[in-house]
């Protein structure tokens, strides 16, 4: 064990340098052919699949999947993309485990779904490596649309109505696309910088400009886009982390998660980049589980997450909590956090077991303390104040049928305008519905 | 974009994938579901003569083999052709046809070996407005003990002769649909060609039996305790068909007539197979009756997709491309000298290309190298047979290498021959000639 990883506090260079790429290895490396024919050939092309229903975006995968199996995977890219234009991303990141493959029949028949998230993976990276293009623009329509928010939604949306011959404004409060894929997706499932070059693929479609720099609410008002374009459609997700009001919260060494990874995200050498020797993670989603195997392969000794429910009522899939136990992460459940303690940095957190009365979380008086010289909070992102005009219900835009938003003229969707269920998938489903439904009601 | 649209016999259709005469063509239902699945056209189920339909049994009619995890490879039938009423069939077929103009409507005739029987049937089926007719010759149970199917199809001047028949008393375009059970296939083709068809499709089904109950001791499908032998189809009798299709596309007697390919197509890989080496279109049963009519969408995108990658631009482009391929074994090239080669990093060293060789062919594989697992050609021995690479279960792992002209081949110590030398000019064949040019 090297010097620097028994040095206490948050320190940079913990590891080997040739540890860094070693641990920050692509998750689930592509399938070879071999591999992708094997595992197509056990797609039973079902009647109706159930993966096509679970998948949000519907994707018709027994047919990419026969496309696969028939040496076409440029023609199972395409039947992918058609529905899900971040295809590739979701093929890395979406939790297979509680979507398609959660109710692929041969889950259900022998508890060993067929590897659709892979599959899909094979397929367009594929594609992306040929740098085919699938979709052209229908004719110009002359109608302009103003996109605010650069992330999986609001690029879903943009590229589904350049598609359809409308020209797209986008406007990005940040100087880089992608939103989340870019700042916030573990490193290992998303390697090589692909957020950067899936968004510069699929803007070759053309019709689609990007304004960086340009956020809603300072530098563009909604009036003024309602006015200047023919219809508005707001992604702009979830911008801050919601902070630990505890005694103790605001010490050096207390962190928001999300910042921890996006500066890892953005992190050029990663041997640059501190943490802590002993970290705690506060939180029991992907933002928690992420920060905590990441903190992990950055080289802290002990990480420990900490969940205030119990196991089955975690947010992160079982496959997820599988992942931070196998990187050697500890998880404690139902326990709160009440106090973070140090002189100056922080150097414990004190818990306070809790049980479960229901739907009710109930202290029990019991504490323990876990040593931490950096606690990385993950307890869910809120909304930073969006335009006064919309409506906002649960933390989220108000949103009715094919996600038209309080406003006429204006479309909402992705982490915005969802309480719960916050998936890239799910985001890209947003974005398309919210285009078909422009496309509708510019059009008639 | 490729163009995929098909002209066959003067019939067009959006797209060379049509569905077999069978039961996924027996009906409006079916059909206009396929239709709007995409398929290009179809075979309607044959017809009999008009009265009574023909009874199906009422037990199974199907057996089949199976890989290991159960993926269909090959299907029997023992059923007959269509047994609801002539009447109702004609009905829905020019409904169908009507609803359906760019799509291609053929239908399958079976009726007795008598003129009067085929004239009838005819008149009937133009007023329907289809596109042509098939004549089913190729039935192999049921419908052969009763002098059609089959027992037309194995002898060639029936062929001849009830083909002329249509060829007189109809206008529509005659497709003679051929039956495999027959030792030279060119035979009842010729024959169809000799009476006046337009074109030939096939190939119908092989007689067969899939199983036999090891408890009942019955063949499979088993009616009652008794079987009988039915009709084989699907990925199993693809190549039989292919080289069946081969041996008609390259008979300088049959003159380029049109060929319509069946017998196994599944993926559009099937379909451009069957299209290199001369038909030109393909029809499809098994694959539908086990996946549904959904599997066009997968045809159209592959074949399309193959051929802009290779810039073919229209089916023509690739329609009997193979043929000239297709060779008779005595103008193999015997001076193309392979040895087999295993890619050490790709091997698994499960050893199956050792044994095959070992047990059953030329003991060019060893098994060790230094006391150590490990599994190389000896070249001296390799006679570059393939064997080792159909047994590999790792794909690419053994390649066939070929020599270069001059090199020594440590097997027969000479050095490989440059140019071209067959059968018909070597020393050993007691009927070698000279060289031609
Ligand atoms: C750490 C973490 C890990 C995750 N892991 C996964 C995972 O593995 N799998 C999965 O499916 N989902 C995962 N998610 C969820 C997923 O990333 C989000 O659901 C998805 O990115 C939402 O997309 P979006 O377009 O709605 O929002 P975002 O991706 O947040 O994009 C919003 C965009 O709008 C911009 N913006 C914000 N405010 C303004 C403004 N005022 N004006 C202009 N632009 C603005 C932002 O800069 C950003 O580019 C994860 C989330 C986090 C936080
Ligand atoms: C159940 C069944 C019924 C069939 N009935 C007919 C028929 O009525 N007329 C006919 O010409 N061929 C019939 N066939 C043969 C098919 O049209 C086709 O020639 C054969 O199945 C080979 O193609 P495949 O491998 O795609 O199935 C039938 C096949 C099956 C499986
Ligand atoms: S396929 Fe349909 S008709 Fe045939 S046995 Fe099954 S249920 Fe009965």
């Amino acid at each position: 064990m090297s010097g620097e990883q028994v040095r206490s506090g948050i320190a940079s260079g913990r590891l080997e340098p040739a540890q860094y790429a070693a641990n920050f290895a692509d998750l689930h490396p592509v399938l070879s052919s071999h591999e992708a024919r094997v595992e197509a050939d056990r797609c039973y092309f079902c009647h109706d699949a159930p993966c096509m229903t679970a998948c949000p975006t519907h994707i018709d995968i027994p047919m990419f999947i026969r496309q696969i199996a028939s040496s076409n995977p440029l023609g199972a890219a395409e039947t992918i993309f058609s529905e899900n234009i971040f295809g590739g991303m979701c093929a890395r990141v979406c939790p297979t485990e509680t979507l398609c493959e959660e109710v692929c029949v041969r889950e259900i028949a022998e508890g060993k779904p067929v590897k659709i998230g892979q599959l899909q993976r094979f397929a367009t990276d594929a594609a992306m490596a040929a740098n085919k293009q699938f979709f052209a623009r229908a004719a110009a329509t002359g109608r302009k649309i103003a996109v605010v928010g650069a992330g999986p939604a609001g690029l879903s949306c943009g590229h589904r109505l350049a598609m359809l011959g409308h020209l797209v404004t986008v406007y990005e409060k940040k100087d880089k696309p992608g939103g989340l894929n870019e700042f916030g997706i573990a490193a290992y499932k998303a390697v090589d910088n692909f957020a950067q070059a899936e968004v510069e693929w699929l803007l070759q479609i053309g019709g689609i400009s990007i304004e960086y720099g340009k956020a809603l609410g300072r530098d563009v008002a909604l009036d003024r886009l309602r006015a200047e374009y023919d219809a508005v459609f707001v992604a702009i997700g979830l911008g801050a982390a919601r902070a630990l009001d505890i005694p103790g919260a605001e010490l050096d060494g207390v962190d928001s998660a999300l910042d921890f990874i996006s500066r890892l995200r953005q992190a050029g050498d990663l041997s640059a980049l501190p943490v802590g020797r002993e970290v705690v993670v506060i939180g029991g989603g992907m933002t928690a589980i992420d920060a905590a195997v990441q903190a992990k392969l950055l080289g802290a000794r002990s990480v420990t997450l900490v969940y205030r429910r119990d196991r089955s009522r975690m947010p992160a899939s079982v496959f997820e909590q599988d992942l931070a136990a196998a990187h050697g992460v500890h998880l404690i459940f139902n326990a709160n956090p009440v106090a973070v303690t140090g002189a100056g940095s922080t150097e414990a957190v004190t818990f306070e077991y809790t049980s479960q009365d229901g739907e009710r979380l109930v202290a029990t008086g019991e504490t323990f303390s876990v040593a931490a010289d950096q606690v990385l909070v993950a307890i869910g992102q809120v909304m930073e104040a969006g335009p006064a005009d919309l409506a906002v219900a649960d933390g989220a835009f108000v949103r009715s049928e094919h996600n038209r938003s309080s406003l006429a003229g204006v479309w909402v969707g992705g982490d915005c305008a969802r309480s719960g269920d916050d998936l890239t998938v799910s985001a890209v489903q947003d974005g398309k519905v919210a285009a078909l439904s422009i496309h509708e009601s510019l059009m008639g | 974009m490729a163009d995929l649209s098909s002209t066959f016999v003067g019939i067009k259709s959006p797209n060379p994938f049509w569905l077999a005469s069978a039961p996924p063509t027996d009906k409006a239902y079916n059909v206009t579901r396929a239709f709007r699945a995409g398929w290009g056209g179809v075979v309607w189920k044959t017809l009999g003569e008009d009265g009574p339909p023909v009874v199906n049994v009422n037990g199974p009619r199907y057996g089949a083999i199976w890989s290991g995890d159960r993926r269909l490879i090959g299907l029997n039938n023992i059923e007959l052709i269509t047994d609801r009423p002539l009447e109702l069939n004609l009905r829905e077929i020019k409904q169908v046809k009507r609803d359906w103009p760019d799509r291609a409507v053929v239908v399958s005739l079976m009726v007795p070996c008598l003129e009067e029987a085929w004239k009838a049937i005819l008149g009937r089926v133009e007023e329907t407005g289809a596109d042509g007719v098939e004549l089913n010759f190729g039935c192999p149970h049921g419908m052969s003990e009763r002098g059609m199917g089959s027992a037309v199809g194995q002898v060639p001047e029936y062929v001849e002769m009830v083909t002329r028949w249509c060829k007189a008393n109809t206008r529509m375009p005659v497709i003679v649909k051929l039956t495999p059970n027959i030792s030279d296939i060119r035979n009842p083709a010729r024959a169809a060609k000799n009476g006046g068809a337009d074109a030939v499709s096939l190939i119908n089904t092989i007689n067969s039996i899939t199983a036999v109950d090891l408890d009942s001791f019955a063949p499979e499908p088993t009616i009652d305790g008794k079987g009988s032998h039915g009709g084989y189809c699907g990925p199993a009798v693809k190549p039989i068909a292919l080289n069946m299709v081969a041996e008609l596309a390259r008979d300088p007697e049959m003159e380029h007539l049109p060929i319509s390919g069946i017998g196994g197509v599944t993926t559009w890989r099937d379909a451009a197979e069957f299209l290199a080496l001369g038909a030109t279109n393909v029809q499809v049963c098994t694959a539908v009756m086990t996946y549904g009519f959904r599997i066009v969408e997968e045809m159209i995108s592959g074949l399309s997709n193959w051929m802009d990658e290779k810039g073919h631009k229209t089916l023509d482009d690739v329609i009997g491309r193979a043929v000239p391929n297709v060779t008779k074994w005595e103008y193999l090239n015997l001076n193309y000298v392979t040895k087999a080669h295993i890619d050490q990093e790709l091997c698994i060293k499960c050893g199956r290309c050792h044994i095959a060789c070992e047990d059953t062919s030329h003991q060019a594989i060893m098994a060790q190298k230094q006391g150590v697992r490990h599994f190389e050609v000896m070249d001296d021995e390799c006679v570059g047979c393939n064997l080792c690479v159909n047994v590999c279960p790792v794909e690419d792992c053994i390649t066939m290498v070929p020599m270069a002209p001059g090199s020594m081949d440590p097997r027969t110590k000479k050095p490989v021959a440059p140019g071209y030398a067959n059968w018909t000019t070597h020393p050993n064949n007691p009927g070698a000639v000279e060289a031609a040019d």
